[in-house]
């Protein structure tokens, strides 16, 4: 039985290759082989949204996502969006807002809404609402998350 | 937790991924979106020991009409990608309706037609609307393919008659008959949670507006997708009134459905929340076909 096989995957443009079991999650993958701890793992079944990332653009559960299948394809996870010097527009408007406490939703929330702001820069509250609804947040009570991503949205559009 | 070990196959093909089932039966398992075979196997509820992933199928992913203007869809097609499909919303308008209420984006952009229907979960809106819409699916064996009709396909909680070494490959749904209408109810505790119950209602009046046919399949309201037989018969060549609607909808909820209790829901409530589903599915339905000259 092969219990190793050899991939390649693009993560925030660096290209990575190693051998995985086919077992391991992309998001263990993600954060124990690459060292990008970023990404949060909170439930492990794809409720709480934590482990969010971008695969191919779109987002995806990387905890419901095998590493190996993540061979030849593009991720993008927190650390590819901004740096800590050159924040993106949207962990701007989350630092002004306030739409973190503890941040251990941060990362997930932050991945689900740069597609959904590209595709819809100027949302209703509902929007914003239906668009984070995969994602749980224990702190903020939802509130500073809607107005960072109202903020968010207006810096883009800019 | 952790999956445990397993082995893994990556096919290109149909063919070559039905050789890799056939050799390892009941030990094997299909991953197609893992949206929920995944969880299960994350918390050790399934071990397979062998997964055979359909994702790098090309020839498993597609939506198209077919000759008589129904639908056909590839059983690897991404929920996503039939939530935005505009042949999706043109031909098959409850499809369309239904699809951002599955899940969320992030399930939605793994989570495949063909896994969801193969699950069978009964709460899955799929399960319900295939049925509703009177689909049928294409199953291939190494031993050759054949069609099953949606009513008949799924045979109880989570069970199919899709054998071991079988993959379901295809979806077709036929066109909507003039003067049709349809509609999808359901109550969840949170948007896009699965269904406390839900309800997919398809009617067709005749040429003198009466009920031709009234089909409703509901969901979380049974072992499988519950169709409200009864109901439809009290509807049959009647005139969609208020009266005959309510009527109907009381039928269904006391008689056609076997809702069960656990944390979220008691089966009496259930049963409340079918009635009041099927009563405004049905005045929706209704009033789309009228319109539907
Ligand atoms: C948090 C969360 C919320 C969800 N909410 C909803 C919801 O509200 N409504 C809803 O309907 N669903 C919901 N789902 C489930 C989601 O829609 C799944 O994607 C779907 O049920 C299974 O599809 P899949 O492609 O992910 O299949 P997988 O998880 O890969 O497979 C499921 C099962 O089907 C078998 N299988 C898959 N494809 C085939 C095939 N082509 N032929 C034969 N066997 C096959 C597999 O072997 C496995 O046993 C939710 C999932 C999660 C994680
Ligand atoms: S850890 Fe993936 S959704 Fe919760
Ligand atoms: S900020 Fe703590 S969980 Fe959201």
């Amino acid at each position: 039985m092969q219990n190793s096989f050899n991939i390649a995957v693009t993560v925030n443009d660096t290209r990575y290759e190693r051998a995985v079991e086919p077992r391991i999650l992309l998001s263990d993958f993600l954060r124990h082989d690459l060292g990008l701890t970023g990404t949060h793992v909170g439930c492990e079944h794809g409720v709480c949204g934590a482990c969010t990332i971008l695969f191919d653009g779109q987002p995806a559960r990387s905890c419901l996502v095998f590493a190996v299948q993540a061979h030849g394809h593009k991720i993008t996870t927190v650390e590819g969006l901004g740096t800590i010097d050159n924040l993106h527009p949207i962990q701007e408007a989350f630092h002004e807002a306030h739409g973190l406490q503890c941040g251990f939703c941060t990362p997930g929330i932050l991945t689900t809404i740069v597609p959904f702001l590209e595709q819809n820069p100027d949302p209703s509250e509902e929007e914003i609402r239906e668009a984070i609804s995969g994602n749980l947040c224990r702190c903020t009570g939802y509130q500073h998350i809607v107005d960072a991503v109202k903020l968010a949205a207006e810096k883009m559009r800019k | 937790m952790k999956p445990a070990p397993f082995e893994y196959y990556a096919p290109t093909t149909i063919d070559e991924a039905l050789s890799h089932l056939a050799e390892h039966g009941y030990d094997a398992k299909v991953l197609a979106g893992g949206q929920s075979l995944i969880p299960m196997m994350n918390f050790r509820l399934v071990q397979p020991s062998v997964l055979v992933d359909l994702n790098n199928i090309a020839e498993l992913s597609y939506i198209h009409p077919d000759e008589s203007g129904g639908l056909r869809l590839g059983a690897m097609t991404r929920h996503h990608q039939v939530e935005v499909d505009p042949l999706v919303a043109e031909l098959a308008p409850l499809l369309h309706e239904t699809m951002p209420k599955i899940a969320t984006s992030q399930i939605r952009s793994r989570g495949t037609f063909g896994g969801s229907l193969s699950h069978a979960d009964p709460s899955a809106e799929l399960v319900s609307v295939s049925v509703a819409l009177d689909g049928r699916f294409r199953l291939r064996g190494q031993n050759g393919e054949r069609w099953v009709p949606a009513n008949e396909f799924f045979i109880g909680l989570f069970t199919t008659l899709l054998e071991p070494d079988e993959i379901l490959v295809e979806a077709a749904l036929p066109s909507m008959p003039v003067r049709s209408g349809c509609s999808l109810m359901e109550v969840a505790r949170r948007p896009h949670d699965f269904a406390l119950v839900g309800v997919a209602a398809v009617v067709t009046l005749d040429e003198n507006k009466l009920c031709q046919q009234a089909r409703m399949v509901f969901l979380s309201a049974g072992d499988g997708p519950m169709v409200a037989h009864k109901a439809a018969e009290s509807l049959k060549g009647q005139a969609p009134t208020l009266e005959a609607i309510r009527a109907a909808a009381e039928i269904a909820a006391s008689e056609d459905i076997d809702p069960g209790s656990d944390i979220h829901a008691t089966a009496e409530f259930r049963r409340h929340l079918a009635n009041v589903l099927a009563r405004r599915a049905l005045e929706q339905a209704f009033e789309r076909a009228a319109d539907n000259k």
